[in-house]
């Protein structure tokens, strides 16, 4: 990743990197400013050259990374504050510090594993779901067929619909036992419809958060797909590859870089869902769909603990912070050229 | 084994007529060079025998047997492209050994036969490179490797040498040659360049608009070009071809004759011109002279011929390697 002409290319980030570094959020800063710089060898040899060009272009920097830094800063440092406070909403003005007792609280709860279970879950699901289902839309839509242009749309559009609006449409069209699409097709078929939300409600959240992301998920891998070499495809073939060696030795390694950028991009995301299951499930039944971010928003909001809330906040973000963390060491290498 | 025998293939893309209809054998062990200018349908011809592009019409007979819906795996060529197209994640070797890993060869024998071609090919330090990093001579090398570990019964190139530099070009140009030598293997080799062309054929085949101009050897081509197309196409710099009133008093349409046929002096000659560029290129003197009545023609002279822009020549043509062509463009035989 050193960068050719560092005035240039070392300003424009690609999206892979940008994903890269959103993930390792606070660490990201760090890493960013680092791999910003041309590498060593580089900067030796024209360190006198550019000496002058880099304390000026820090300099001009210097605004923006202000302001990017105040952004997060004072949110995450209010945030950390009220997670040491005694803050209840329904009884205001009798805030005191309460030491690490919210956090103890947070973390001795039993409703937090299972939250960490359920976001961990919510993302791994979402995630194979939308990968293979990717790859395979990919290669379905690659094939010159007839109507090409109006299909793609169509593949795209899940991903213009606003996640509440979607998630309705699950819920009250496709999973409803009584009305739903999926209950009139069990019942035709002489089966007893599912009561989705009662009965498998995380994997119904499951289902509909990877219906919204397929198809960012098939776009990314549709040009990763139409950027192979056709003459790679062609010598795969002439050197005796059937469909599943050229998919598995030539297609598969050269997504790879796609799939990285789909996965890190996506678990971003899917750590915080959360309108999909406040308008299907509430968290519920029980605490069987609630994950980390719906349990903040539980302890808030509906209980009204402020300080509860937002030791859970910080809980979350270092736990986001571990998964990017390992994500980053685990496929990080992919993106390099 | 690798005779390979095209009866009245044709292709059609959509509405173009790419290829209207040809007929050519190959014989096995012979270097066939399919030559013409660019979008002539070489690279498509080449195609259609190695099984990449389904021919419109005809057949496609390899080894004694009907190949036209045989898939390219299945045709017994191996092929080496252009773009060499390596496959970017795998090592030299994994590239290399690809083909004999489809075909479910036990390990110990692909080993065995990628380190051989290795060896041939200069390769045995780079096995476990990825292919970027790599120059574009060893890419090609691999790209050769990837081939010949198949043993196929022939071998396709596409403008393998287009991307490399000259110098690297004439290099690998002389080692593919070489392999041809030790490997007697059927090549088929498709290049723009005539000079490629002539240098590395056993058999030319002069490609026009889809059309077969003429197949013979290179010197066949050089000595008697069939027409127009070909005499224009072969030989460097180009052949001089002159109509008008001179080639009507010889009988013809059209007169050409090579720039090495042409003698040349400063005192007296049958034509009278000046010179209006000289390449001087050390071993040659390449003349553009405007001569009187004629019209511009080159000129082949010896290395230190020492002549200038705007100098006044006198250049006399070989009658006995003059061509003629009849207005249709056709070569009239000498005797007539
Ligand atoms: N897939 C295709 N669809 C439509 N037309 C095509 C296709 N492939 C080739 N052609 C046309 O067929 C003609 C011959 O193409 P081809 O690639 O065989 O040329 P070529 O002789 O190899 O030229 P070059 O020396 O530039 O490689 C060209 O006019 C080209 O536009
Ligand atoms: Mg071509």
């Amino acid at each position: 990743m050193a960068p050719k002409d560092w005035n240039g290319a070392s300003f424009t980030r690609t999206v892979p990197e940008w994903a890269a570094e959103c993930l390792s959020g606070f660490g990201g800063l760090f890493f960013t400013r680092e791999r910003a710089l041309p590498s060593k060898n580089f900067r030796s040899g024209l360190a006198m050259a550019t000496l002058h060009t880099r304390s000026a272009a820090r300099l001009m920097m210097a605004p923006s990374v202000l302001l990017l830094l105040a952004w997060m800063i004072i949110p995450l440092a209010m945030t950390i504050y009220f997670s040491f406070l005694r803050y209840n909403l329904l009884m205001p003005g009798m805030e005191e510090y309460a030491g690490f007792s919210n956090y103890s609280y947070f973390l001795t709860d039993p409703a937090f594993f299972t939250a960490i279970a359920n976001t961990l879950l919510i993302v791994v699901g979402v995630l194979l779901i939308t990968v293979v289902g990717g790859i395979l839309f990919a290669l379905l839509l690659d094939q010159p067929m007839f109507g090409q242009g109006i299909v793609r749309i169509l593949v795209i559009a899940p991903f213009f619909v606003m996640p509440t609006v979607s998630a309705l449409v699950w819920k009250n069209m496709f999973m409803n036992p009584v009305n739903g699409l999926f209950a009139w097709i069990a019942k035709s078929f002489g089966f007893q419809p599912i009561d989705w939300f009662a009965s498998v409600p995380l994997f119904s959240i499951i289902i509909i958060v990877a219906w919204q992301w397929l198809p960012f998920a098939t776009l990314i891998m549709l040009t990763a797909l139409q950027s192979l070499d056709e003459e790679q495809k062609e010598a795969a073939e002439m050197d005796g590859a059937g469909a599943f060696s050229k998919f598995f030795y030539i297609i598969l390694p050269h997504m790879a870089r796609a799939i990285t950028v789909v996965v890190l991009i996506q678990t971003i995301f899917l750590l915080s869902v959360f309108a999909e299951i406040l308008v299907t499930t509430n968290g519920g039944p029980g605490i069987q769909s609630t994950n980390l971010t719906y349990l903040v928003y539980a302890q808030a909001l509906l209980q009204f603990d402020i300080g509860g809330a937002s030791a859970g906040g910080i809980v979350a973000v270092i736990l986001a912070n571990i998964v990017a963390f390992f994500l980053v060491r685990l496929i990080g290498k992919n993106l390099e050229a | 084994m690798g005779s390979i025998s095209l009866q009245k293939v044709s292709k059609v893309f959509g509405e173009a007529k790419v290829i209207p209809s040809i007929d050519l054998d190959i014989n096995n062990g012979e270097f066939v060079v399919f030559v013409g200018p660019s979008g002539c349908g070489k690279s498509t011809l080449l195609r259609l025998i190695a099984g990449l592009e389904d021919v419109s019409g005809g057949k496609v007979v390899i080894d004694g047997k009907d190949a036209t819906d045989a898939a390219p795996s299945e045709r017994g060529l191996a092929m080496v492209f252009q773009s060499y197209a390596l496959y970017p994640h795998m090592s030299v070797r994994n590239n290399i050994a690809f083909p004999l890993k489809m075909a479910g060869m036990p390990k110990e024998e692909i080993d065995k036969k990628v380190s051989d071609a290795a060896r041939v090919l200069n390769l045995t330090d780079y096995l476990e490179r990825k292919p970027r990093q790599l120059s574009g001579g060893q890419r090609q090398r691999v790209a050769i490797g990837r081939a010949i570990v198949r043993q196929p019964s022939a071998f396709l190139f596409d403008e393998p040498l287009s991307n490399l530099d000259a110098a690297l070009r004439v290099n690998m140009r002389l080692e593919i040659s070489e392999l041809h030598q030790q490997l007697k293997t059927t090549m088929i080799y498709v290049t723009h360049d005539q000079v490629e062309a002539m240098t590395m054929a056993d058999k030319i085949v002069v490609l026009n608009r889809g059309n077969i101009e003429q197949v013979g050897s290179p010197l066949e081509l050089y000595r008697s070009p069939r027409n127009l197309f070909v005499a224009g196409f072969i030989g460097s710099p180009k052949m001089n071809l002159i109509s008008g009133d001179y080639a009507r008093a010889q009988n013809a349409a059209t007169i050409g004759i090579r720039p090495e046929h042409v003698s040349l002096s400063t005192s007296d000659g049958d034509w009278r011109g000046t010179v209006t560029v000289a390449e001087h290129l050390g071993s040659d003197t390449f003349l553009h002279v405007n001569a009187d009545g004629v019209g511009p023609i080159t000129v082949r002279a010896g290395g230190e011929f020492g002549v200038k822009h705007g100098d006044t020549v006198f250049i006399t043509p070989d009658k006995s390697r003059m061509h003629r062509f009849d207005d249709k463009g056709l070569a009239i035989p000498a005797a007539a």
